[in-house]
């Protein structure tokens, strides 16, 4: 017994030489205790026995009183050992814990939970000291020492949890198909019992609404209270399902603990708590072997024995037990029992990290099943975990020897190395393939947080607000900030899937092009450093590949792996794109399928898979001739091909308006930017940063739909912008201009907080599209806005020249009658003197084209054939 | 132990006399930095402390407050360790409280169960000497701390010529400052380790000479220095408090106990490697062997503002120097114009370039920066060199990157992280705030850049745009801010973008440029060039304002000059007009902008714009 108490038994914080006494509590005790003692006294629990350990040695524990619960029968083997300190919060004994209805199935271990921890249960009852005897304090007083857990109640509380908890505005994914009016975990109880996977994974906040007390056990000792509720599983399990077989005991995974951790706030005082960081995964180790429990047999007399792993260490025998030779025992490798382990590093997500420092990373393990569940940089952005341990003042020379009292056993490094034991994992990018969309990393807003912007929300004015909020060193364009402001709100996603419509688009994208020089780029640097999951690329830089998706082999394992490229990493962002003009061929081809149908399918290298990219599209494009030509179209101007306009939402010119007004503002608003004071720039800061937050919000939790009112203030706009044009005889919207439409309302819905979409939202999606509109889809040559420049590429004016032009070139020929062949050169000519109007050379080949494609004629060289 | 000397030659013992005095009571860690802060407040008081910039690592006594001058380069996890803790001696039982803090190595005899144990948090910085300071800078700093040392009080450990006497004696000295119970507790083995680190430390002594750690050049440990051929001390800073309020990059002065204890390279050695959680490579960056990256245990930290001695030694001069900033400006311009080969354009928009920093940032716009192309350099010559030499006397921290087709495709300009030894592995451009760093466009030759030269001409560009480098994190990027002034000097217009492009028109033409240029470099006094250096970082410092009748006349200018022409005048170049008008408003020392002030940043913006328009219709003719 002397070996494997007495040897690195301190390294680890020993909880059993720990009276947790609140009285006794200063700042003396390592943190972690001094908040198990708050704890306590905070709740109003009866105290702690106030003696030191070594004083509770006195015999007396009425376990029978304890186990009030159905089950006490079957644990006799627990409660009749003769200590009072009773080892077996019956966590992850392998052997010799019996436990009810499981007949036969066995139990796992839960490293998880760190190694085998022998929590003893006190009695309070057994006090010396009389401090606690006037607690009003009925039967059931055994709590685990250190924390005021109490087997029995805790089990009892667990079980009337999983038979009694009822959620029905549950909306998760992985309650999906269960009836929300039933007690949920029972469901789910009996979904392992048809699956057969052992697991059961309770979400905290569930815990929380149910039974506060028991949640604050959970999270303050979860080695604790995580073995109690495994217990509790089971007995109710094998009850409800006798006959079932499990490969092992079930297991309780709790998920989501409120007390959700930044990696950066972890301190000393989590030590031993259960929290939930999130993060991303950069390097898994292999799989690391662990023993839990060692085989030795006798050399001399083929005795053998088991020994069980305690803190991380195998206590040899040194005498057997049989014989009484010593030094006589050798472990037996492939007898001895392993479990699986992986050592996991996490990063600090970007998102979440202040500006200036580096991301910080935590190892933490994960063990059996949860091994290989994660892949280095998987977003795990919920990680469940049990900070336990850090222990072991690495004691290099401690762990080398030992035992005995070594002289050289004189300093250690006083650093502690910790780690955190994963529970759960949940991978946000799983999720969301899924497509269910939740904001995956789901901030978390303070309610001091949400009151400011709701009060933002409720001003009248909250648009005009935080549209200048946008980019204020970018002076005027407000309606450009207003589009990038709904752009950044986005629409409601429709899901008409089962209809056969697949996914409507919720996404605004906006195009701006304009002159070098008028802020294009900045404004796009400003969204992308504003959206969490921005990118920000640019056209000339950026290759189909660099967009999309590219197979790559990774040089370790040589295995296939797909690397995501700026349009799938922005999903559920904004992707701005800078000098989209530069963009080769290819690469533009690549936007069609994403801007519109907001997946990316890729076929390379024997992948072939389509991945979401529900990304916004905000592109900045330079017109061809360096400076806008107001006489042309904006197809002219910018050379992309009309399929991709069309895609836009709006497009925005950006140009010098060139006039002295403009100009005298301009010129205040750039000098007030070079004198204004550090604490006015702070201020605008803080702006950046609420509205960072209210964009989040919104887009998190408010669902805007449309209302009676609005959708038939839709149908008119809708009707009112055919009408336009069928007077002139031309199609002057499409059912994607409605569409846009919608969405511009739903954002605009979005950014009043409100979850009707009403008419002013209408209006103001109109007026949007309309200023738009006028601006890049004005016929130059008529004054006009006309749709078709940007859904054909030309404008109908345009088009009907043509035709007239060709007509009038058909006429002229058939007029010349039988000349099977002209000269290219000489037709010309005619066709100019002819005509009243001035013909160009682009003009007559037009004609000539469209008559070669009715088939009239054929063009070879400088000679034009009739057919 | 009466001497004022003693809270730097043994701060331990200070802090140790605190923690008994205080029974507990976790105020004295409060009371500990006041101590110190207290301490060096006193006049002179930190031109005793010997400074790890200068006196190598082998000169300085073990557990004396030191400081150092350095730029944090990498933040390592924060780690727990044993604030307080108990001992137990072995023989007697006794139980004593002792402190972990400032301390790499518990005492022995640790009693690991005691429920007095504290665990604290502290944070690890790696540190490593500013990149790119300039040899007058380190000179000065370096002479400084002597001359005033010397003035005061001679610390036996930071000598040059340490006699074996002298060592021995203050051995002594240390065995009875240290009080006797810390002593006590020591079994048999670890004073034979002492003794070994003693011995070691005589050995590496003995033929080292004058240079400056010569290990370190020797060393196959990657120091990780941002700039290629950097040398000196790395340092791991410990830092105990305010841990939000240091950023990657920022120029501190450390003032902390050191810790050279070889035990802590024996400790990690003796680690059984597969019971580490980290790789091989993790512990050689997080844990190299003390005797070439000795920490520091943070007592009081400075931060930098500038990195300019002189201005702390002036620092009572400097509202006189105002007045005559305007004269030592026009013997500068002077001194420039001739640099430039008579230049006087150039060399006016140099000297702007100079005192250019980034004061504010207005979302992603960042104020202040005023990135200059000399265009029109002599390719093929030194001139560019020479150049480079005389920016290197002027300010503090400066480095020339030679855009060779070689360089931009095999430097390693952005930082990266490496996850398997999990640091942040430095790159060029990981430099302090108001760093000079010239790029030298004239050696670049016709050629492939390959991926990673793209990536470095693409960082150079954000860094010229938005003064950020994105830090490569692998899995994503992070932007970090800075502030470093970038002066392109090429033969046609640069092809990475520029605030503003000077063309050069020599008006020599000696026929020995490189004579010519020494022989005017040679002429300016030492007196006259340290003027420089101080009207470089006062300028730099001021602060500036525009008041509203000239806001009223620079709108009503701009107005007019978009009558007269729209083209000519867009609202880029306003920009760049205010730029110049602040920047020429500092440099004669005048903290607000006048009329004639905006009226002469008018003046030579047109001068320079019509010298470069016919370059840039040159340009604009080729695709």
């Amino acid at each position: 017994m002397s070996s494997p108490t007495s040897t690195p038994g301190g390294r680890k914080r020993n909880r059993n030489d720990i009276p947790a006494t609140p009285g006794s509590i200063g700042s003396t005790s390592p943190p972690s205790q001094r908040r198990r003692g708050q704890d306590s006294s905070n709740a109003d629990l009866p105290a702690m026995p106030t003696s030191p350990a070594t004083d509770i040695a006195s015999p007396t524990v009425h376990d029978t009183s304890l186990f009030s619960s159905p089950r006490r029968s079957v644990l006799p083997s627990e409660v009749d050992m003769s200590s009072p300190l009773m080892y077996g919060t019956p966590s992850s004994r392998v052997e010799g814990t019996p436990r009810s209805g499981a007949r036969g199935t066995p139990a796992r271990q839960r490293p998880d939970l760190g190694s085998v921890r022998k929590a003893p249960q006190v009695d309070l009852h057994s006090d010396a000291d009389g401090a606690v005897a006037s607690e009003p304090s009925v039967g059931q007083k055994l709590v685990i020492w250190g924390t005021d857990v109490n087997v029995g109640t805790c089990k009892e509380k667990f079980q009337r949890f999983l038979q009694r908890f009822i959620d029905p505005t549950s909306n998760e994914d992985e309650n999906a198909g269960l009836d929300l009016n039933e007690p949920l975990y029972m469901q789910k109880l009996e979904e392992i019992s048809v699956v057969g996977e052992p697991v059961l994974n309770v979400n905290c906040g569930h815990v929380q609404s149910f039974d506060a007390d028991l949640y604050r056990q959970l999270i303050c000792y979860p080695q604790e209270v995580i073995p109690t509720f495994d217990m509790a599983v089971n007995e109710l399990f094998f009850e409800r399902f006798p006959d079932s077989i499990l490969e092992h005991q079930i297991q309780v995974r709790p998920y989501n603990a409120l007390k959700t951790r930044n990696m950066r706030s972890l301190n000393p005082e989590d030590i031993d708590q259960m929290i939930t960081i999130s993060g991303m995964v950069i390097r898994t180790s292999q799989l690391i072997p662990e023993m839990q429990e060692a085989f030795f047999q006798c050399q001399v007399c083929a005795f053998s024995t088991r020994v069980e792993v305690d803190r991380g260490r195998i206590a040899e025998p040194a005498v057997c037990r049989h014989c009484n030779t010593t030094h006589s025992l050798a472990l037996i490798h492939n007898r001895s029992a392993f479990s699986d382990k992986q050592m996991i590093k996490v990063q600090e997500s970007p998102d979440d990290m202040p500006a200036g420092q580096t991301p910080h990373t935590t190892v933490v393990y994960a063990h059996n099943d949860l091994v290989d569940k994660v892949q280095p940089g998987d977003r795990i952005n919920i990680t469940d975990v049990v900070p336990l341990s850090l222990l072991n003042p690495t004691t290099g020379i401690y762990r080398a020897v030992p035992m005995r009292e070594n002289p050289r056993q004189s300093n250690v490094k006083s650093v502690y190395k910790t780690h955190i034991d994963a529970i759960h994992f949940r991978k946000t990018d799983e999720k969301r393939l899924h497509g269910l969309d939740e904001e995956a990393d789901q901030k978390l807003f303070t309610e001091e947080r949400v009151k400011t912007l709701k009060e933002l929300a409720a001003k009248p004015d909250v648009y005009e607000r935080l549209s200048s909020a946008l980019a204020p060193s970018i002076y005027e364009h407000e309606d450009i900030k207003k589009g990038i402001l709904l752009q950044l709100f986005g629409g409601t996603r429709k899901d008409f899937s089962q209809t056969g419509r697949g996914n409507f688009r919720a996404e605004v994208n906006i195009l701006l092009c304009g002159d070098p020089g008028t802020s294009k780029s900045q404004l796009l640097q400003y969204v992308f450093n504003l959206v969490p999951r921005g990118q920000y690329t640019s056209g000339k830089g950026s290759s189909a590949v660099g967009l999309t998706a590219y197979v790559m082999k990774d040089p370790e394992t040589k295995q296939l792996v797909l690397q995501t490229g700026a349009l799938v990493l922005s999903d559920n962002g904004i992707c701005c794109i800078d000098e989209f003009d530069k963009m080769s061929e290819s690469t533009r081809s690549v936007l069609h399928e994403v801007m519109e149908q907001q997946t990316l399918s890729i076929a390379k290298a024997g992948i072939i898979c389509q991945l979401n990219a529900r990304t916004s599209v905000l592109a900045a494009a330079n017109p061809v001739e360096s400076q806008w030509n107001p006489k042309k179209t904006t197809i002219e101007n910018i050379q992309l091909p009309h399929t991709l306009l069309s895609r836009f939402d709006l497009i925005f010119l950006m140009l010098d308006p060139q006039d002295e007004a403009y100009d005298r503002r301009l010129a205040h608003h750039l000098v007030s930017l070079y004198y204004q004071s550090e604490e006015q720039i702070e201020e605008e800061l803080l702006d950046m940063a609420v509205l960072k937050d209210y964009i989040a919000y919104a887009r998190t939790y408010i669902n805007p739909r449309l209302n009676e009112e609005a959708s038939q203030a839709l149908i008119e706009a809708y009707v009112d912008m055919r009408k336009i044009g069928s007077g002139r005889g031309m199609v002057s919207a499409y059912p994607r201009q409605l569409e846009s439409l919608i969405r511009l309302a739903e954002a605009h819905a979005k950014v009043r907080f409100s979850d009707k979409v009403e008419t002013i939202d209408v209006e103001e999606a109109k007026r949007l599209h309309r200023e738009a509109l006028k601006q890049s889809a004005t016929d130059p040559r008529t004054g006009f806005v006309d749709i078709s420049i940007l859904t054909t590429g030309m404008s109908a004016t345009a088009r009907k020249r043509k035709e007239e032009v060709a007509q009038a070139l058909k006429k002229m020929i058939q007029s010349k009658g039988k000349t099977p062949a002209m000269k290219y050169q000489q037709l010309f000519d005619d066709l100019r003197g002819q005509s009243e109007a001035a013909i160009t050379k682009d003009m007559f080949e037009e004609a000539l084209r469209a008559l070669a494609d009715e088939d009239y004629l054929t063009v070879t060289g400088k000679t034009v054939r009739l057919l | 132990m009466p001497s004022s000397n003693d809270w730097i030659n043994n701060p331990l013992g200070v802090v140790e006399e605190m923690f008994v005095q205080s029974n507990s009571n976790p105020e004295w860690e409060a009371k500990v930095l006041e101590y110190f802060k207290g301490k060096l407040k006193e006049k002179q008081a930190y031109s005793w402390i010997p400074s790890l910039n200068d006196v190598p690592l082998h000169y300085l006594k073990p557990n004396s407050l030191v400081k150092f001058r350095c730029l944090v380069q990498d933040m390592f996890d924060p780690e727990f360790y044993m604030g307080v803790y108990e001992t137990i001696d072995p023989s007697t039982k006794a139980k004593v409280l002792r402190f972990g803090k400032y301390k790499d190595v518990t005492e022995c005899g640790v009693d690991l169960n005691s429920r007095n144990t504290v665990t604290a948090e502290r944070q690890t910085f790696y540190c490593v000497p500013i990149p790119g300071e300039t040899l007058w800078e380190a000179f000065l700093n370096h002479s400084h701390t002597y001359a005033r040392s010397s003035q005061a009080r001679v610390v036996p450990s930071t000598s040059y010529i340490p006699s074996r006497q002298k060592r021995s004696y203050e051995e002594d000295d240390e065995m009875d400052t240290q009080p006797q119970k810390q002593r006590e507790p020591h079994t048999g083995g670890s004073p034979q380790l002492h003794a070994n680190g003693d011995s070691k430390r005589q050995e590496t002594e003995a033929p080292s000479g004058q240079t400056t750690s010569p290990s370190n050049a020797s060393s196959p440990l990657d120091l990780n220095f941002p700039l290629p051929g950097e040398r000196g001390p790395a340092c791991l800073v410990k830092v105990y408090e305010d841990l939000d309020s240091f950023k990657l990059n920022d120029m501190l002065e450390v003032y902390g106990i050191l810790s050279v204890n070889p035990l802590l390279s024996v400790l990690s050695s003796l680690l059984d490697p597969t019971e580490s959680m980290e790789t091989p490579e993790e512990q050689r960056a997080h844990d190299p062997p003390a005797s070439l990256v000795p920490r520091l245990h943070m007592l009081h930290a400075r931060p930098l503002q500038h990195n300019n001695p002189l201005l702390c030694m002036f620092i009572y001069v400097v509202s006189s120097f105002m007045v005559e900033m305007a004269s030592v400006r026009a013997e500068f311009l002077a001194y420039l114009t001739h640099i430039l080969l008579g230049d006087g354009l150039a060399a006016e928009y140099l000297l702007l370039h100079l005192i250019s920093s980034v004061y504010a940032r207005r979302d992603v716009l960042p104020l202040g920066k005023f990135t200059l192309n000399l265009s029109g350099c002599p390719p093929n010559s030194s001139f560019t060199e020479s150049l480079h030499q005389v920016i290197q006397e002027l300010v503090p921290c400066t480095y020339r990157l030679s855009m060779t087709l070689h360089n931009m495709n095999s430097l390693r300009l952005v930082p990266r992280k490496d996850y398997v030894a999990n640091r942040l592995v430095s790159g060029a451009l990981q430099l302090a705030r108001n760093t000079s760093l010239v790029l030298d466009e004239t050696r670049l030759e016709q050629g492939q850049l390959d991926a990673s030269g793209v990536q470095n001409i693409t960082a150079l560009g954000n860094l010229i745009s938005w003064q950020k480098v994105d830090y490569d994190f692998n899995y994503h990027q992070m932007e970090f801010p800075c502030n470093i002034n970038v002066f392109v000097t090429s033969e046609g217009r640069s092809l990475l973008p520029s605030d503003c492009q000077v063309p050069l028109q020599p008006q020599v033409t000696p026929p020995n440029l490189e004579e010519y240029l020494s022989t005017v470099h040679k002429a300016q006094l030492t007196s006259q060039i340290n003027k420089f250096r101080v009207y470089l970082s006062v300028a730099q410092t001021l602060d500036y304002s525009i008041s509203d009748e000239v806001t009223k006349a620079v709108e009503d200018d701009f107005v007019d000059m978009r009558k007269d022409d729209p083209q000519s005048v867009s609202a880029e170049d306003l920009h760049r007009m205010l730029v110049v008008a602040r920047l020429l408003s500092l440099s004669l020392g005048q903290t607000s902008l006048s009329r004639e002030g905006w009226m002469r940043a008018k003046h030579i913006d047109m001068l320079r714009r019509t010298r470069s328009q016919p370059q840039t219709t040159v340009n604009g003719n080729e695709p």
